[in-house]
């Protein structure tokens, strides 16, 4: 039986090799691509003085030609992100889109950081204390769980809305962006919140986003690929009718599926806020955008039914590469937003054209 | 009487607004046997299918499926009381590949203890369809390519495919072969006569004259909405079908009772 497949059936022979060759290797080679541009333009560039972006010729430190603080800094720059486009992938796969997880993120930091607050700080009782006596010290599980439960609850809001209103994804969640940006100002009336438990700040120092974001990307690759929940959000994301013929809950899985994003973006606010010790009310922003942008770079269309968990992860190193090479030739902030624009532009038109061109074979 | 039926259909109606599209459908079906539903365009038959089914909601009328009353509130409820459909519009997920499409709700699972999280067995959907499909004949050059790369034909096979492998008590095509060439329509109407052979009934609407003759053991001719002649195909013959098809004859106990 194994090798039959490779023959197909029928009496038609078919050509293993000739299999398309995924989209994952386009977006792979596109990020070489851009790696070799910014070392080019590190040669070219006057004043860039012959740098190198993420080679180190002169000084072996740690035994290798590679710019290990560099890669490290890139990476560490998606890796939250990172987390939540992760949830967004399987939102456009499904037909959908997220637009409330960066304010999401902003409100579950803020909810999470008061219930992971420690009581003294320098000796001190801690001045940025949201609730009394009781909330301090808290085991670290507190916080995680009110975040993660905060984000399932956000997430089966807009669920259901998709689901049982009809209302378009777009607006749904863009009215939930507004809410999540209401919650994380009203929650402490702008003031920051800080200075959590040292079992807290553990979450997201040093480099443990993105063991976190390499852990939670290898679990929803599997899930997507492997499990019927990935099957029913291709297939719904495919053809959604033929999906609900087919017998598939379509309601249920949406839930199902906007929850477990808002989960992820929550997840992400928890190491955030963890990483940077504080939380502030306008976290995140920009966040839901940057998370669709890496999907989209990574090859997942927006028109749902395609793309992938590698191609997302890959497109999260593209577009850590491209913001963190146009700080390395020195372009000001406003011209690195413009760029991005224009690229994210560009992977959408992209995508439209591989798929005019697949539907007219 | 009604033990050996596994479909009858009385006095089914279908108005939408003022158009009948449906009117006083009596009809029966036994158990193995394959029916023929025959008419000129427009003339109800897809609108009968979509009655039975449960894709829109009758206007009046009843529906006895396996020896009771239904009234399936979509067409998922039709087929997990188990009456699998081709559907003239097809319906099937472009981006996924024939097994995921052919098993597609009802997946071939392990570690089911995982709920919505259980894992999907590819090994056992592909040797399914390798079996299936060799079983129909159907020619698909490589069923790990996503659909969107078939021809309409191809399309056509895998949905019908999908039918036929999973055993129903009542099969129903809607013009499955309207859009085929010819070894499309011959590999279709082999899946028919698999069908026949396992004794499961079918309802096949279909134009073509020669497929029917070949395939059915009754037809049954629609015209404007209502049932106009049950014909035993060894008592008739393609020109009195046609007769009427288009209304030359009617036979005497579906004559217009003068209410319309
Ligand atoms: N949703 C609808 N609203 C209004 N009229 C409809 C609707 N669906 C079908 N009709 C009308 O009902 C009549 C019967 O249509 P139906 O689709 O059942 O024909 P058919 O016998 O399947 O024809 P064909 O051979 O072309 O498929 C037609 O006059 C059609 O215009
Ligand atoms: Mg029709």
């Amino acid at each position: 039986m194994a090798d039959q497949t490779s023959h197909g059936i029928g009496g038609l022979t078919y050509d293993r090799k000739k299999r398309g060759w995924p989209n994952e290797a386009n977006v792979f080679i596109a990020l070489v691509a851009i790696i070799l541009i910014f070392e080019l333009l590190g040669q070219v560039l006057p004043y860039m003085n012959n740098q190198s972006m993420l080679f180190d010729f002169n000084e072996a430190r740690d035994g290798t030609i590679l710019n290990m603080a560099r890669i490290k800094i890139v990476i560490l720059q998606v890796a939250i992100i990172g987390i939540i486009s992760l949830g967004v992938t399987q939102v456009i796969i499904l037909g959908g889109i997220d637009l409330s997880s960066g304010p999401l993120v902003g409100a579950a930091a803020m909810i999470v950081m008061s219930f992971a607050q420690t009581e003294l700080v320098n000796g001190q009782l801690n001045p940025k204390a949201v609730f009394g006596p009781w909330s301090f010290d808290l085991p670290v599980l507190a916080p995680i769980l009110v975040g993660l439960a905060f984000g399932a609850m956000i997430g089966l809001i807009n669920g259901s809305l998709i689901a049982f209103t009809g209302i378009p994804p777009f607006i749904a969640t863009l009215g939930m962006f507004l809410i999540c940006r209401g919650i994380s100002q009203w929650w402490t009336k702008g003031q920051p919140v800080s200075f959590p438990s040292d079992q807290f700040a553990a979450i997201g120092s040093g480099m443990m986003p993105v063991v976190w974001f390499i852990l939670l990307a290898i679990v929803l690759s599997l899930l997507m690929k492997y499990t019927v929940y990935g099957k029913h959000t291709y297939a719904i994301g495919s053809n959604e009718d033929a999906a609900r013929m087919s017998g598939i809950n379509v309601k249920g899985h949406k839930m199902m599926v906007y929850m477990i994003a808002s989960m992820l973006a929550a997840f992400a606010a928890i190491v955030l806020s963890s990483k940077n010790l504080t939380a502030q009310a306008g976290m995140g922003q920009f966040y839901e955008l940057y998370a669709i942008a890496m999907a989209v770079i990574g090859g997942v269309s927006l028109r749902g039914g395609r793309g992938s968990i590698v191609g997302t992860v890959l497109g999260a190193m593209v577009f850590g590469v491209i913001q963190s090479g146009f700080t390395f030739i020195k372009l000001d902030a406003f011209y690195q937003l413009m760029a991005m624009g224009s690229i994210i532009i560009g992977a959408v038109v992209l995508d439209q054209y591989r798929q005019r061109r697949a539907t007219l074979r | 009487m009604s033990d050996d039926l596994i479909l009858e259909t009385r006095g089914l109606t279908k108005h939408y607004g003022g158009v009948h599209a449906l009117e006083n459908a009596n009809f029966k079906l036994r158990r193995g046997e394959h029916i023929a539903i025959m008419g000129d365009n427009g003339a109800g038959k897809s609108t009968f299918v979509r009655q039975i089914t449960g894709v829109e909601t009758r206007t009046r009328g009843e529906i006895i499926f396996d020896g009771k009353p239904v009234h399936f509130e979509g067409p998922l409820e039709a087929r997990q009381a188990g009456i699998e459909t081709v559907f003239q519009t097809l319906a099937l997920c472009d981006d996924l590949d024939v097994p995921d499409n052919l098993f597609l709700g009802r997946e071939k699972t392990k570690f089911d203890w995982l709920g919505p999280f259980r894992i999907l067995d590819y090994k056992a959907m592909r040797e399914a369809t390798m079996a299936g499909l060799e079983r129909t004949a159907v020619k698909i050059p490589n069923i790990r390519g996503s659909i969107r790369n078939m021809s309409g034909g191809q399309r056509q096979c895998v949905a019908i495919a999908r039918t036929a492998t999973f055993h129903s008590k009542l099969t129903i095509m809607d013009e499955p072969t309207a859009a085929l060439g010819v070894q499309e329509t011959a590999q279709v109407e082999n899946i028919v006569r698999t069908l026949k052979e396992a004794g499961e009934p079918l309802i096949l609407v279909s134009h073509n004259m020669r497929q029917v003759m070949d395939l059915v053991d009754r037809i049954v001719v629609f015209r404007r909405g209502r049932i106009v002649a049950d014909l035993a195909k060894e008592e008739t013959d393609g020109q009195d079908v046609v007769a009427y098809i288009t209304g030359a004859k009617t036979q005497p106990e579906f004559a217009e009772d003068g209410v319309l």
